[in-house]
């Protein structure tokens, strides 16, 4: 019985439902709004969009963590620590750089089409690794790290078994809030010519299509949740070891 | 055998090693001490290279540490610390294991070592093994940081302030418990303290550093009864420089045969004890209990200054 109390199974199933029975929703949207035909947005079938959609996001925050976690590994080592002081102040700046500005600067640069709306989700989605790499690396209590290196544990055994693990929870929460952000700015990217869930919303914005833009920003909505709530249960996993009594 | 010779560091400002040179031998305890800022632990960490000197060497057996691959060395030194370090992450045992494990011993091997220390260190290894360091009380989490420290049994020990942060009674009892197992193991123990009173019930032998010079390094009766410098003494205790030489000698070896009434005291109190009883007795005379038990004889207060 608690499975079912899961709301984490209760949103996929949400998410499933509206990907594939969309247009079961026909009669409830020709009623809403009569004046939208047809009701349902038929461009492209809702799987499709989000299949682009999930793939611009898994591709740019795998990157944008690779880079991110990368980064933030030499800036905390040794013959790294110069770049340190350059990159956290490039990670704060930059987050304060709202992310459609970050595409609007990419248009120029890369063209229409997928290309920006990956290379914008990439560069905006590592700062908040990067941030979270920095601090989480740098919470590993000295004497823990002393400890370590005086038991004859190798620089890599180190980063390995001990900072990185230790370390995760943080980063992961940098994962996660730049998976959250890349999910609500990919959408943005159809306006810049990829194809994504954001193409109901922003064509129905255009063309007063309400019901388009409720559409797509449900599955945008219940995907981010459902997104978070599957990091939620990750970060979980990955404390087992902290304050269990 | 610890031989550091004419070892320096140096920095800027605080904790500079200058030219420090002494041997300890093998199986020996010995007491790094000094006020804070005198290169206590510089120079401990100079042995395990987690501070490499800048002149002078430092030898572990003969063999000159600068020679060795820094791993393989540390592998073969045990390190506790105040912080003591334990990765919160891991299992007791699984702390306990992490040198035999780096050292690549077969597992079973490793399992019986981590129950071989655990009851070594008098922690019941059924109800610890599994725990996380968090689970564990300071005086508990330092004991499996010396656990750890022994895992791969080790040559030599090397301790900084290890109960530095623990409560006066935990301490009492790891400190008689470290006494107990440098008699059992036979380990050579280079340890660090600001606490002279520390240094002079666990040592045999006391370097005594002042802004990173070695001022005297010799057995503690020797600072006690012939210090070096003005400096010595007062750091050694002062005033109550007298009472710290009564608490380094057994009863035993100032018995007279003469009878006393009163409840008789150990022949290995010491002095100092004898005295303290003394006062709280107002008698100038106490029986010695003998090795049988029975009263041996009686020592007076004027046989405590023979």
């Amino acid at each position: 019985m608690p499975r079912l109390r899961d709301p984490l199974l209760w949103l996929l199933s949400l998410l499933l439902f509206l990907l594939l029975g969309m247009p079961l929703l026909e009669p409830i949207f020709a009623a809403a709004f009569p004046a939208t035909t047809p009701p349902i947005y038929a461009d492209y079938s809702f799987l499709e969009l989000f299949l682009f959609h999930a793939e611009y996001v898994v591709l740019s925050s795998l990157a944008a963590a690779f880079v991110g976690v990368g980064l933030g590994i030499v800036a905390t080592r040794e013959w790294g620590e110069e770049f340190r002081p350059i990159l956290e102040a490039l990670a704060t700046i930059g987050q304060t750089f709202p992310p459609v500005a970050v595409l609007a600067l990419a248009v120029p640069a890369f063209g229409y089409g997928p290309l920006p709306t990956m290379v914008a989700l990439t560069l905006y989605g590592i700062l908040p690794i990067l941030k979270n790499t920095l601090a989480g690396l740098g919470s590993v209590p000295a004497g823990v790290r002393e400890a370590g290196e005086a038991m004859g544990l190798t620089r890599f055994q180190l980063l390995r078994d001990v900072e990185l693990p230790l370390a995760a929870p943080t980063i992961l929460a940098g994962i996660r809030i730049s998976v959250i952000i890349n999910i609500g700015t990919a959408a943005i990217g159809s306006t810049v010519g990829a194809v994504t869930l954001g193409n109901p919303i922003i064509g129905g914005l255009v063309n007063g299509k309400v019901a388009y833009v409720i559409q797509g920003a449900l599955v945008v909505g219940v995907f981010a949740i459902m997104t978070d709530l599957l990091f939620e249960r990750l970060d979980r996993r990955l404390r087992r070891f902290a304050r269990r009594d | 055998m610890i031989e550091l010779d004419h070892v320096t560091k140096t920095y800027s400002a605080r904790d500079s090693v200058s030219d420090v040179s002494f041997t300890v031998g093998k199986g020996a305890f010995c007491a790094i001490v000094g006020p804070s800022g005198s290169g206590k632990s510089t120079t401990l960490r100079m042995i395990n290279r987690l501070i490499e000197p800048s002149a002078g060497s430092i030898r572990i057996s003969g063999e000159d540490i600068a020679a060795l691959p820094v791993e393989a060395l540390r592998r073969r030194i045990g390190y506790a610390i105040q912080s003591v370090g334990l990765f919160p992450h891991w299992s007791i045992a699984d702390n306990i294991a992490t040198v035999p494990r780096l050292l690549k011993w077969p597992e079973e091997r490793v399992q019986q070592r981590v129950d071989e220390l655990l009851a070594l260190l008098q922690l019941d290894a059924a109800a610890t093994r599994a725990k996380f360091p968090h689970q564990l009380s300071g005086g508990q989490q330092q004991r499996i940081g010396v656990a750890r420290a022994l895992a791969a049994d080790p040559e030599v020990l090397l301790m900084d302030e290890p109960f530095g942060a623990l409560d006066p009674i935990t301490r009492e009892t790891l400190r008689s418990e470290l006494s107990r197992i440098h008699k059992s193991t036979g380990k050579t123990i280079l340890f660090v303290t600001h606490d002279i009173d520390e240094a002079l019930e666990l040592a045999d032998a006391i370097a005594l550093l002042r802004d990173g010079k070695l001022v005297q390094f010799g057995s503690p009766i020797e600072l006690l009864t012939r210090p070096a410098a003005d400096f010595v003494r007062d750091f050694m205790g002062g005033s109550a420089l007298g009472l710290k030489l009564l608490a380094l000698r057994p009863v035993s070896e100032r018995v007279k045969p003469e009878p006393a009434p009163g409840e008789p005291i150990a022949p290995d109190a010491t002095l100092a004890d004898a005295l303290s009883q003394m006062v709280l007795r107002r008698t100038s005379r106490l029986p010695v209990r003998g090795d049988a038990g029975s009263v041996n004889g009686s020592i007076g207060l004027s046989d405590l200054v023979a």
